[in-house]
């Protein structure tokens, strides 16, 4: 079974999946930055492939992505630092990335090693349900690699419905209609957002994310969905770290407990 | 048959790949933009505006001591006579009339040498709405007067300070901050990029140049046809315009000028359709220059507006099928140029045109060749480039 649906399984509530960039800060801290979000005890680990032009991330992860291909990071050596991880590392694992790294890769190629490695799932922020539906679907599938989509608060009924047919991982909610990291806090239009996503009784596991950064904003979004992810926090926080896997762990218990 | 499909593509360019957080400005723009420009009353406000505020027609002016020189007969399409300086405000006139019958309050914009900026800031000015420019941090500092003029027009300028801070970044901030403000805010792409319906929209904007050459050419030559119709290409908004109405006469030769900067294998150039290949940029799948990695590279020209590493999808396809000629013209060549025409013909053009202009020592013609050249702007914006440049 995927890890990301064995995980929804056992585990409805207070889901906290962590994101990272690869390389970041320094190129071969990908494995033990993993290591320590396993853990601090997070739930999924979204490792972001770094890219040029991250046209739906704020400042703190445009920087992260900079730093990280200055670092020399590439899709060819993140599949590199990924083999073996399983050995290591039993958290359900999802690649974050933007689509033209991808295809030019080759998005067959990208999917089978992202089975080879054990990667479980994708989210690609670039690539529409249309293209996704008629162009690669039928590869993700036959990859066993669950797809994720983002809906933000303007996203239709309708449109939600059909993401929901269309997936069976779990639905990244944007919480505030913003790029990462830009805002802090939840307002109370987000949490009416929360509460009407939360009526249409999906059948996909909600994770929001986007403006989550402390254990209080962790849990207003956990009392609506199934659970948060945190980015840009995160990577603020592992930037000028000396004490990296102590200071991730203490962070991750900080925010759960 | 040259033409956008329903889902945006030419050929195998276009598309909208764009976040989920996009998809909603994104799809009332589509589903709304060929309803409202089709409306006789949006029609009327956009001639009304091009005649007596842009200055339309502009001129097709036979350019007599440039015809001598290269031995055709070479007419200039006049856009650098356009009210503020180039053909940028042709597509922003009729996008604020959009954004007006959208209900939309707010209007962002990216402008890479700031003939975009100006042509937005001015229609906002116009139309009584707020206006915020992205521009790139180094466009800024070789731009100033396009700076200074988009504040004294009332808008907001700002840096964008990330990757090679030019207009790629700049076009990364505005789609950021449109993401941000997805409700009240339009945003005017100034090319022939970005997500469908922007490319085929921007370019149905911008085809006036092209209808106008057709009936000007009737008056001048008694045909509706010119040999070769000659543009500069950036992200492609004035080839794109001077090509429209011509996409689907193939006798008429389409010639598309592009940045090659310090020379094409110098790793300092725009030549994208050289130096590219097929992936994503900006929302649409085009030529684009990147890594084998997939990552964009920072590209290079002496004009602001023409460093930029991809090219509208209409003109990958154009490539593609070889129905446009692309030639990739060298900094010192446009320079040379933009000196050659202002000694010739006593029009100082600006450095993107010119590149346009010394394409006409790249290609074959025909003695008796007629050659609309497009003009696409002036050249009052690169006068600091102009004199740092000295060579006259």
């Amino acid at each position: 079974m995927n890890r990301i649906h064995y995980l929804f399984n056992n585990k409805q509530e207070r889901v906290l999946s962590i994101y990272f960039t690869a390389g970041f800060p320094h190129l071969e801290d990908t494995i033990p930055v993993m290591e320590a979000i396993q853990a601090g005890g997070a739930d999924i680990i979204e490792i972001g492939v770094p890219y040029s032009d991250p046209i739906a991330d704020g400042p703190t992860i445009q920087d992260s992505n900079k730093i990280a291909l200055e670092n020399g990071m590439s899709m060819k050596k993140l599949f590199e630092q990924l083999r073996g991880f399983r050995a290591k590392i039993n958290l359900p694992v999802v690649l974050m990335g933007y689509l033209n790294p991808i295809i030019q890769f080759g998005m067959e190629e990208f999917c089978q090693k992202c089975k080879e490695v054990g990667v479980d799932g994708l989210i690609v922020p670039d690539l529409p349900m249309q293209q996704y539906l008629d162009e690669y679907k039928s590869l993700f599938e036959e990859y066993g690699l669950v797809n994720t989509f983002l809906i933000s608060p303007q996203t239709s009924e309708k449109r939600i419905r059909q993401i929901d047919e269309n997936t069976d991982g779990f639905i990244y909610m944007v919480s505030s209609h913003s790029i990462t990291g830009a805002k802090s806090g939840i307002s109370e239009e987000q949490i009416a957002y929360f509460k009407r996503v939360q009526e249409m009784k999906l059948k996909n596991p909600r994770l929001i994310g986007f403006g989550i950064s402390d254990s209080e904003t962790f849990t207003t979004a956990s009392k609506y969905s199934n659970g948060a992810i945190i980015g840009s926090a995160f990577i603020k926080k592992i930037k000028d770290s000396k004490n990296q896997s102590q200071d991730i762990q203490d962070y991750i218990q900080a925010v759960i407990n | 048959m040259i033409r956008v499909d329903e889902k945006g593509f030419y050929g195998r360019f276009g598309g909208a790949y764009i976040p989920e957080m996009l998809h909603p400005n994104v799809e009332e723009l589509k589903e709304n933009y060929e309803a409202i420009i089709a409306t006789p009353e949006f029609q009327q406000e956009f001639r009304m505006l091009l005649k007596d505020y842009v200055g339309r027609p502009t001129p097709l002016y036979l350019a007599q001591r440039l015809s001598e020189k290269y031995g055709a007969k070479i007419y200039l399409k006049r856009e650098d006579l356009c009210h503020t300086g180039a053909h940028k405000v042709n597509n922003t006139i009729g996008q604020i009339i959009l954004a007006k019958k959208l209900g939309k309050k707010r209007i962002i914009a990216e402008t890479g040498a700031g003939q975009h900026g100006v042509a937005t800031a001015t229609v906002c000015a116009l139309m009584g709405m707020d206006c915020t420019v992205y521009m790139g941090e180094l466009d800024i500092e070789r731009q100033r007067p396009n700076v200074e003029r988009m504040k004294i027009l009332g808008a907001k300028v700002v840096a964008a300070t990330s990757g090679s801070k030019t207009l790629k970044d700049a076009t990364n901030e505005a789609m950021r901050q449109w993401i941000n403000n997805p409700v009240d805010t339009h945003y005017i792409i100034g090319s022939v990029v970005g997500p469908h319906p922007y490319p085929e929209m921007v370019a149905r904007f911008q085809s006036v140049i092209s209808e106008e050459m057709k009936w000007q050419l009737q008056e001048k030559e008694g045909r509706e046809n010119p040999d070769l119709v000659i543009a500069c290409v950036g992200g492609g908004s004035n080839a794109a315009g001077a090509f429209y109405h011509y996409y689907n006469t193939p006798e008429v030769r389409l010639v598309a000028a592009e940045a090659a900067g310090l020379g094409v294998s110098s790793g300092k150039s725009a030549a994208t359709t050289v130096l590219g290949t097929p992936g994503i940029l900006h929302g649409s799948k085009t030529i684009l220059m990147q890594t084998e990695d997939g990552q964009v590279v920072e590209p290079h020209s002496i004009s602001a507006g023409l460093d930029y590493p991809g090219i509208g999808p209409v003109h990958a396809h154009l490539f593609d099928i070889g129905r446009a000629e692309f030639v990739a013209v060298e900094d010192e060549d446009a320079m040379k140029a933009g000196i050659e025409l202002s000694r010739l013909e006593g029009i100082i053009p600006a450095i993107e045109s010119a590149h346009a202009i010394h394409a006409l020592n790249m290609i074959e013609y025909r003695k008796d060749d007629v050659i609309v050249i497009n003009l696409s702007g002036r050249g009052d914006k690169d006068l600091e480039t102009y004199i740092k440049w000295g060579g006259y």
